[in-house]
Parts: C-alpha cells; sequence; structure tokens
C-alpha cells in the first residue's frame, strides 16, 4: 500500500512470530505503516496485538521475522534506542516528577541541554494546550490532561512511531468519545506516525487511516474502516466489526456471485459469497446482515423485489434518536432480528406486538464458511 | 454517643500501652537520670550524669563509633537488601518468591544468641570457614575472622536484612512494571531508571527500612559483644555496664536518654538530608 | 434480710475463701534467684516430695541478681544467692535483703568455721544477712602442655603465650592482677585513693598486656570453647571451667596461681519483700544435708559448706581439686572480703579505660 512513494515505511513488521511456551501469540504477522499515518490494531483480549506492539517498543524481540523502522532493522536494538516512544494502558506517568520533568526526562536522558528542554517543554505544553501547568503534579491533573501529557511526553521527543497502548481504556465514556476527536487533532498536528491498539472498534474504526482486524495471532484482514465495515474478508472480521445479524445454514446452490442456503429451522436465504470463492454445496456457512440493511415494510409487496424476506412480530422498540432499533421476533426460529429504523422516522409509530415484513438484498448479506466469528 | 464509645475502646489499648509501658518509664528514667550520686544513698538533682558523658571522650567516643558503625551496618544492608527486595518484588514469579521471603525469614526461626553463635562456628580461627580456607590452600595456616569490627558489621547486617528487604519489596511491589518501561521507551539506562524512577519511588521503603535498621544496630547488644574484639566499645554495652556492673542507674538512665535523643537526632538529619519527612514515610507512602 | 439468704451468702464467701486458701496451699512456691547448676532438677523434686514446695529457679549473677532485687525493693524472689562479698555493700545502699534467723537454720549442717566467716562477712548494724552455701575460685585454666611457662596471672602477659591468652574484662581480674603484681587490693578496700593508685598500675598493666590477648570472654560457654579448640591455652577462669575441660582433655586444668586463687563463697539471703520465708529455710536446711549437698556439688562443680558432704562427692572430682589445690594452696586462698560501696565506679572506669585503649 506504500509501494507508491520511495520512502520506507515508518514501521514495517516482516512475518514475525512470537511465542509464550505451546502459545503462539503472533503467528507469521506482516504488516506496514506509512509514514504519517494513523493505523491500528483492533482484535479482542488475548489476539496478540499488545505482544505486537511491544516487539516494536522493543520490550519483546520475535522469535523470528524482521521489524523496521524507517527502514532499519530494529533486531537486538534496546527500547531506549529505539525511535519509538509508547503511551501506555495506564500512561505511567511519573508520579514522583511534576509534569514538567515528566516531559523532559526523555530530553534529559538524550543530554539535551537545560535551557533548551524548557523551551522545548514549554512550547509542547502549548501545543497540547496545557501551558501553565508545567509545575502541577501529577495527581493534580484531570484523566483527560493525564492522557495528553502522556502523549505530549512521547511526542516532545520527535519519534519516528508513537505506539499507544489502548490509553483510553480507563477513560469514562464521555470523556472517552471526546479523547478519540482530540488523539487524532494531535496525530495531525504533529504528522506522527500513530500505531494504535485497541479492542474497542469505535475507537479503531473514527480514528484510523488503517485498521488491521487481529484474531488468535493472526491479521485477518487489513484495510480502512469503510473496508471493513462494508467489505469484510472474513467471518471474524463481520462479526467483530460493527453489529450485524446472523444465521447459520447448509449451502443448496453456490455460484462465483450468489450462494442459496437452508438454516436447521427452515428459512431460506440467498447472500453474497466472499471475494475468495471456494463454497461449494454441501458446506456450512454464516450469514451477516447488518440492522441498517434491513428494510422494513407493513406488506409483503413493498419487500416483494427483495432476494430474502421475512415475516416478524415487532418485540420491542428501542429508541435512540438516530440510532434506534427494533427488535422482530421471527416465529419459524424463534430468533430476534436487529433492525435499524429509517431515519426519516418513517416507522416511528410502531408499537409491540405488530407484524411487520422485512427485506434484504442478496448483497447485503455476507456469506462466509462456517467457523469462528468475533 | 455509641460511636464515641467504640472508638475510645479502641483507642484504649494503645493509650495505655502508650502510657503504661513507654511514657511513664520514661518520665521515671529521666527524674533518675538528673539525680547525681554524692554517696551511698545521697542524692542531689543536677545534671552531672549528662555532663559525664560529654566530659569524658570515652563515653562520647563509644557513642560516635556506635552510631558511625550503625550508619555504615545500614548502608551496607540497603546495598546487599535493595537488589535481592528488587528481585523478590519484579523478578521472581509465584513458588520462588515465596520461597525467597522464607529464606529472609528463615534467621528469625532461631533466637538471636544461637545466630551468634552460628557465625562464631563459622569464623573463629578453628570454625568451618578458615578450615575450608586451609583446605582449598588460599590460606596457609588458620585464619582468624572473629573478633574484629568488620565482623560485628557481618553480624549486623544479617541481623538487619530483615527488616529493610520486607519494606523495599512492600514499596517495590507497588512500582508499577509500566513505569520502568516507559522509564526504557523514553531513553533511559539501567542506571538512569534506577536512579529517577525506581528509587524515588522505593524512597519510603528505604527510609523506613533505614531507620528500623539503624535503630536495631544502635541498640544491638548481644552481636558486637559477643563478635567483638578487645576493644569494640559499644554504647549499649555502656549502659548495660552502668545499671548492672556498676549499680549506677543514675549514669545509666542518662545514657539511655542521650541515646534516646542523639539517635532521634540523626535520623532526623538523615531525613532531612534525603529530603524525606516521616509522614509520607510511615503514612501514605506517596503518591501513586 | 431472712436467715436463710444470710446462710446462703455466708456459705458462699466460705466456699470462695476455701477456694482461695486451698489454691494458696497447693501452689506453695519458693521463687529462688541462684546460679547454674545450685538448684539441680533432681533436688527441686526430692524437696517438692518431702515438703509439697515448687521450687521456682531464675539462674543470675552477683551483679543481675543485685538489679533485679534493686528494681523491686527486694521483691519477686524469696531466696537469694549473691556472693558473701557483695551483701552488706548492696544492703547498706539499697536495703534489699532481710536479717537471716539464725534459730531456723540448722547450724550443725555447716562447716563451722565457714558459717562463723559467712556470718561476719554480712553482719551490718549487728545483723546477719547470710549464710554459706557453696564455695569456689578462680584462678587459671591453662593447657599444661602448651602454657607450661604460666605460673600466674602477669605470666599471661608473656610472650610464651602471645595471642593465646583470654581473660574477662570483670572485678576479678582487676583483683587478680593487683595481687600478681605484689600489692593487696583487699587491704586497699578502705581507702578509695589508695585502692584507686593499686588500679591505676593494674590499668596500665592491662593495657600493655592487651596484645596477648586473642579476646575478652564474656560468657562461660565461649571461653570453654576458645580452650577446648586451643585457640587460646591460658585463661582466668573458675575452677570449675577447668575441672570440667579436665574430663575431656587431661592437659587442660585449673591452676591456683603463684599469688593466691580468690576465694568466693555464695550465699543465701532472704530477699526484703520475701513471701516464702518459712519454705526459704526449709530449702536451706534441706539442701545442707550431706547428700543433696554432694548432688548439688555434682551439679555446680563446686564443693559446698555442708559438713560431711566430701563423704559423699564423687571420686574424680575430689581428684580434680587435689590435683589443684595442694595443701599450701589452699592456704593461699585470697578470700574476698566484703566489697564496700562505690569501688564500682573506680573499677568500671578502669576497665572501660582498658577497653579503649588501642
Amino acid at each position: 500500500m506504500n509501494d507508491s512513494t520511495d520512502q520506507a515505511p515508518a514501521l514495517e513488521c516482516r512475518d514475525i512470530v512470537r511465542t509464550f511456551g505451546k502459545f503462539k501469540a503472533v503467528d507469521h504477522v506482516s504488516f506496514s505503516v506509512p509514514e504519517g499515518s494513523f493505523f491500528s490494531i483492533l482484535g479482542p483480549s488475548g489476539c496478540g496485538k499488545t505482544t505486537i506492539l511491544r516487539m516494536a517498543a522493543g520490550f519483546l524481540e520475535p522469535d523470528s521475522g524482521d521489524i523496521y523502522i524507517k527502514g532499519k532493522s530494529m533486531l537486538g536494538v534496546g527500547p531506549n534506542k529505539r525511535p519509538v516512544n509508547m503511551v501506555f494502558q495506564h500512561l505511567a506517568l511519573f508520579p514522583m516528577m511534576n509534569v514538567a520533568d515528566n516531559i523532559g526526562y526523555g530530553l534529559r536522558r538524550r543530554g539535551v541541554a537545560k535551557a533548551e528542554i524548557a523551551v522545548r517543554v514549554k512550547a509542547v505544553l502549548e501545543r497540547i494546550g496545557l501551558a501553565d501547568s508545567g509545575a502541577k503534579r501529577i495527581s493534580q491533573l484531570s484523566g483527560g490532561q493525564k492522557q495528553r501529557i502522556a502523549i505530549a511526553r512521547c511526542l516532545v521527543l520527535e519519534p519516528d512511531v508513537l505506539l499507544l497502548d489502548e490509553p483510553l481504556g480507563a477513560l469514562d465514556l464521555k470523556l472517552r468519545e471526546h479523547m478519540k476527536v482530540e488523539l487524532k487533532k494531535l496525530q495531525n498536528d504533529f504528522g506522527t506516525t500513530f500505531v494504535y491498539i485497541t479492542h474497542d472498534q469505535s475507537e479503531a474504526l473514527v480514528m484510523s487511516d488503517q485498521v488491521a482486524v487481529m484474531n488468535k495471532g493472526v491479521f485477518e484482514q487489513v484495510g480502512s474502516a469503510q473496508e471493513l465495515y462494508y467489505h469484510p474478508d472474513t467471518a471474524f472480521v463481520a462479526g467483530f466489526v460493527g453489529d450485524s445479524n446472523r444465521w447459520r445454514g447448509r449451502i443448496d446452490a453456490a455460484d462465483a456471485s450468489s450462494v442459496k442456503l437452508t438454516t436447521a429451522d427452515g428459512l431460506s436465504f440467498a447472500a453474497t459469497p466472499p471475494k475468495a470463492g471456494g463454497l461449494g454445496a454441501g458446506g456450512e456457512v454464516d450469514i451477516f446482515v447488518r440492522p441498517e440493511s434491513v428494510q422494513i415494510a407493513r406488506a409483503e409487496a413493498d419487500v416483494q423485489a427483495m432476494d430474502n424476506r421475512l415475516q416478524g412480530r415487532v418485540e420491542s422498540v428501542l429508541f435512540n434518536g438516530a440510532n434506534s432499533r427494533v427488535l422482530v421476533r421471527e416465529p419459524r426460529s424463534g430468533g430476534e432480528i436487529d433492525v435499524a429504523l429509517p431515519q426519516t422516522g418513517a416507522f416511528h409509530e410502531l408499537r409491540k406486538g405488530e407484524d411487520i415484513w422485512l427485506g434484504w438484498g442478496k448483497d447485503q448479506a455476507k456469506c462466509f464458511a462456517a467457523g469462528e466469528a468475533g | 454517643m455509641k460511636k464515641r464509645l467504640g472508638f475510645y475502646l479502641l483507642l484504649a489499648p494503645l493509650l495505655l500501652w502508650l502510657f503504661g509501658l513507654i511514657i511513664v518509664p520514661h518520665i521515671d528514667m529521666f527524674f533518675l537520670s538528673l539525680q547525681e550520686k554524692l554517696g551511698p544513698g545521697d542524692y542531689q538533682t543536677s545534671l552531672a550524669n549528662y555532663a559525664a558523658f560529654f566530659n569524658e571522650p570515652l563515653y562520647w567516643n563509644t557513642f560516635a563509633r556506635t552510631a558511625i558503625m550503625s550508619i555504615l551496618a545500614t548502608m551496607i544492608t540497603l546495598l546487599i537488601a535493595f537488589p535481592v527486595s528488587y528481585y523478590i518484588a519484579k523478578l521472581a514469579q509465584g513458588r520462588i518468591r515465596a520461597v525467597l521471603f522464607t529464606l529472609c525469614l528463615l534467621p528469625f526461626w532461631v533466637s538471636e544468641l544461637v545466630r551468634t553463635f552460628g557465625w562464631m562456628i563459622l569464623l573463629r580461627e578453628t570454625g568451618v570457614l578458615s578450615h575450608l580456607l586451609q583446605w582449598t590452600g588460599l590460606a596457609g595456616q588458620p585464619v582468624e575472622m572473629l573478633y574484629n569490627d568488620a565482623t560485628i558489621m557481618v553480624g549486623l547486617v544479617y541481623t538487619s536484612m530483615l527488616f529493610m528487604v520486607v519494606p523495599l519489596v512492600t514499596t517495590l511491589d507497588s512500582l508499577d512494571n509500566a513505569h520502568v518501561e516507559a522509564g526504557y521507551d523514553l531513553g533511559g539506562n539501567g542506571w538512569s531508571v534506577l536512579r529517577e524512577i525506581v528509587i524515588p519511588h522505593a524512597m519510603p521503603g528505604i527510609v523506613s527500612g533505614s531507620i528500623v535498621v539503624f535503630m536495631l544496630c544502635l541498640g544491638n547488644y548481644l552481636t558486637p559483644i559477643l563478635l567483638g574484639g578487645k576493644s569494640s566499645l559499644w554504647f549499649t554495652e555502656q549502659i548495660y555496664d552502668q545499671f548492672i556492673t556498676r549499680f549506677n542507674w543514675e549514669q545509666g538512665s542518662a545514657f539511655g536518654f542521650l541515646l534516646l535523643i542523639l539517635s532521634s537526632a540523626i535520623v532526623w538529619t538523615g531525613l532531612r538530608l534525603t529530603g524525606q519527612n516521616l509522614s509520607s514515610t510511615m503514612g501514605d507512602g506517596g503518591e501513586r | 434480710m431472712t436467715t436463710a439468704t444470710k446462710t446462703i451468702r455466708l456459705a458462699l464467701v466460705a466456699g470462695v475463701a476455701l477456694a482461695f486458701g486451698a489454691g494458696a496451699v497447693q501452689a506453695e512456691t519458693l521463687r529462688l534467684l541462684t546460679w547454674g547448676g545450685y538448684a539441680p532438677d533432681a533436688v527441686v523434686k526430692m524437696f517438692k516430695a518431702e515438703t509439697g514446695i515448687d521450687v521456682e529457679v531464675t539462674k543470675s549473677n552477683n551483679e543481675e541478681m543485685i538489679a533485679k532485687l534493686r528494681a523491686t525493693g527486694g521483691g519477686g524472689f524469696d531466696l537469694a544467692q549473691p556472693s558473701q562479698d557483695r551483701v552488706t555493700g548492696a544492703q547498706s545502699e539499697h536495703n534489699i535483703y532481710k536479717p537471716i534467723d539464725l534459730s531456723k537454720i540448722d547450724s550443725a549442717k555447716f562447716i563451722t568455721s565457714m558459717l562463723e566467716a559467712t556470718k561476719g562477712n554480712t553482719t551490718l548494724d549487728g545483723k546477719v544477712y547470710g549464710v554459706p552455701h557453696i564455695w569456689g575460685t578462680s584462678g587459671l585454666v591453662l593447657d599444661r602442655s602448651k602454657a607450661g611457662s604460666v605460673k600466674d596471672y602477669t605470666d599471661l602477659c608473656g610472650d610464651a603465650v602471645k595471642g593465646k591468652v583470654s581473660y574477662r574484662l570483670k572485678r576479678p581480674t582487676l583483683i587478680g592482677f593487683a595481687f600478681a603484681m605484689g600489692m593487696d587490693p583487699f587491704a586497699a578496700y578502705g581507702d578509695k585513693a589508695k585502692y584507686q593508685e593499686v588500679m591505676n598500675k593494674v590499668e596500665a598493666k592491662l593495657i600493655d598486656c592487651k596484645a596477648n590477648v586473642k579476646a575478652y570472654w564474656t560468657g562461660g560457654d565461649a571461653l570453654l570453647n576458645l580452650l577446648r579448640s586451643g585457640e587460646v591455652v591460658a585463661a582466668m577462669a573458675w575452677d570449675t571451667g577447668g575441672w570440667k575441660l579436665n574430663k575431656d582433655n587431661a592437659n587442660i586444668t585449673f591452676v591456683a596461681p603463684k599469688s593466691g586463687a580468690l576465694g568466693w563463697i555464695d550465699t543465701f539471703a532472704l530477699p526484703r519483700k520475701t513471701k516464702a520465708e518459712d519454705a526459704a529455710y526449709k530449702w536451706i536446711n534441706f539442701v545442707m544435708q550431706p547428700k543433696i549437698a554432694a548432688m548439688i556439688t555434682a551439679s555446680a562443680g563446686n564443693f559446698t559448706a555442708s559438713k560431711g558432704a566430701d563423704a559423699f562427692a564423687e571420686d574424680a572430682l575430689k581428684k580434680r581439686f587435689q590435683d589443684s589445690f595442694p595443701q599450701e594452696a589452699i592456704d593461699n586462698i585470697k578470700w574476698y572480703p566484703p566489697v564496700p560501696a562505690g569501688l564500682e565506679d573506680i573499677e568500671g572506669k578502669v576497665l572501660d579505660r582498658v577497653k579503649a585503649a588501642k
């Protein structure tokens, strides 16, 4: 993805492997992060994302493979010698130093002159909007301020890559929403390459230029937020990124552009096979349908043109403004279907117990070989 | 009302203990120390016993020697205990950790007298170590390792180790590994991380451990007496002698008070020099 | 109040009194403040069988006995065993003892000369405060094969035994050296200035001698180990220590120095606040029986003031005694006279300076 420029990527991992005892934490992972971009690794806890980050920072060495930063191999280079810095999950601000000393720590280690350190610390504090907080103690800061100080402490060193280990995890929801925007802005301002790991898809989707979805030590898919959301490559990605309704069934007939299947309850669906293909009749598959892809109708005629149609009864209406949902009970399987209400407000008078029709096109139903989904 | 009663009930044992076992005897000792003995059964109130300490070089030399050796023993204990504690708190896992901690505790399962005799068996001229040295050919003749100041030091450090390790392990345990990693990540090397992050964090433990060890060394009696050489005077020995062999309780009390005051002054100076204060050391242990 | 309730109350009170009284009788104990070996378990058991009295033994030494009794004004113990020279000084200064009622002592069981001597030494204002129990000496313990040259305390400073000598930094050492240097410290007891002069000379000698000393011993076991291992070949110590080592190594034994061994007698004295005076007299008369006294000799290593106990003493011990003490050495024993109050200060400062000297 970086082939078009002659510049070496900020961070590149080639076929790295890392095991802990018998557990394969990272299993032949390769990726590269272009200069100045915001790259996220998204995955459930235990997927190996932290291991990758710690290998990039230098706290762990890969068993095999190589890590390059700006084209230089980092094998055998200690964490204090790498041009990368890390923002820790709990920030790891030094409580015995004040804010200015925290930010100046790295510069002192580099032997920068005292006066110069003061100037640079002041400058970075101004840039993050905490100009007069230098003399404060860490315990006097709010959660969001600590966050910014932790990032400033790294950015003042002008690292080639900034690694962030779920730094928003400890914040409350509202502040987290705010910090997402703020982080992205900081990244833009400083133009530093960010590698961000998280298990929270919305953090990854909102901020990143590129997101890698990781599961069980491997990258399932790397792409932009839109690609992951609309064109998942694997069942795991389809299940993990965004919400989906899903069904499992057996293939009745399959060709390159469509698959017909029947669930154990006898429901028949048409779906789109993955790009990689490889699905044949008789195989067990999962299909994923996003709530917003499902159309609601009061009469069957309104969804007559859809590839897939179901009748159900409204179980409950979950009103949440633009994100309102309705849960529909499908009588044959007894399963619940999650449907987004149109933002036009067309169905806002839906009541519990009403019978309605649901329909969606086969393009909206992604079909993957049955397996473990996120 | 009921709440108040409970509070006082809880406070009562502490007050009883403080008052009955510490304050009252000290007041008694203080008045005793102000009695100057003129003859059998004939006393007058004066500061003569305190003056004796400052006028007799032997006494304050003994105190200075005791204090300096105790400070030295405290420093050596700290130097040895710090890596041990760091290993126990940060590097050792699960069972090894428990085993190591128990090892530190082990010497305290026997009395101090037995421990000291153990050292004597090891270090004496016809002892284990001397034989070992001769057997390996490192020494041509029996080596006497007892009866000198270095032996006292060994004994004091050995006896004090646990009292340094426990507070150090406790504070180091609370050091977030991420702080150490952050220290490296931001360009620090082992030494600067130790100096700027680990030691400042462990400071409350270092200070409280050092105070305890210093006081224990200063107040130790058996180790210096049994392991020390012909010229090794120890201040507690002076106090014991005044009380027991010279029947001079008045002088002994004055010495006891001087020990209390001077050692407190040394601890206070030490706290000042390291920029610590007692409440942060003994209290909340600093902010996390 | 009705008669019935009155009776019940009386009965209750009587019952309680009885319970306490019975408890007191059952728990009659003699709290004995003594030296190690002076009250062996076997003797304590025999005493209990004969009289029903328990003996609670606390082991101590002269200085600690005085300190303990001083702290309580003569309470906490029912019978103490200080040396005869340390009774009157402590009594005149601290008033911790009460006079002995000699009519309750079976004087026929004592060696008469010793009883009279002790009575004389422990008399204050016409009242007797002590009767003798055990006596012994301190002198030299030598490995005769290696320290044949040592005949007196001052010989400990000779080159022949350089670095292989040990003694205590305590008053017997000062006294012993004074005699060996041809002075009579006991004669100077009454005159502080003269005593100071004697002690100054001893101080100079001991400082001079310091290079010869391996260690100043502080406990009996430590000294025995030094001698047993051969790290020390000549020491100033008690006779029993020498005899104990003699059992294992025939070369080592106690030798009475030329200037005379220093003789001590440990007494029985009643603490002023004794709570079991009768039991104390019973114990004194009990242990002075020849057979019992011989048992105590076997345990403590020293002979007692009991008349006729020699007949029951172990032959080996008698043999060792005779080896160490030819008749002229017995005649030459310097018995400690009572220590006047105040000498401890002079001695203490001398000892401090010796220890501090380089």
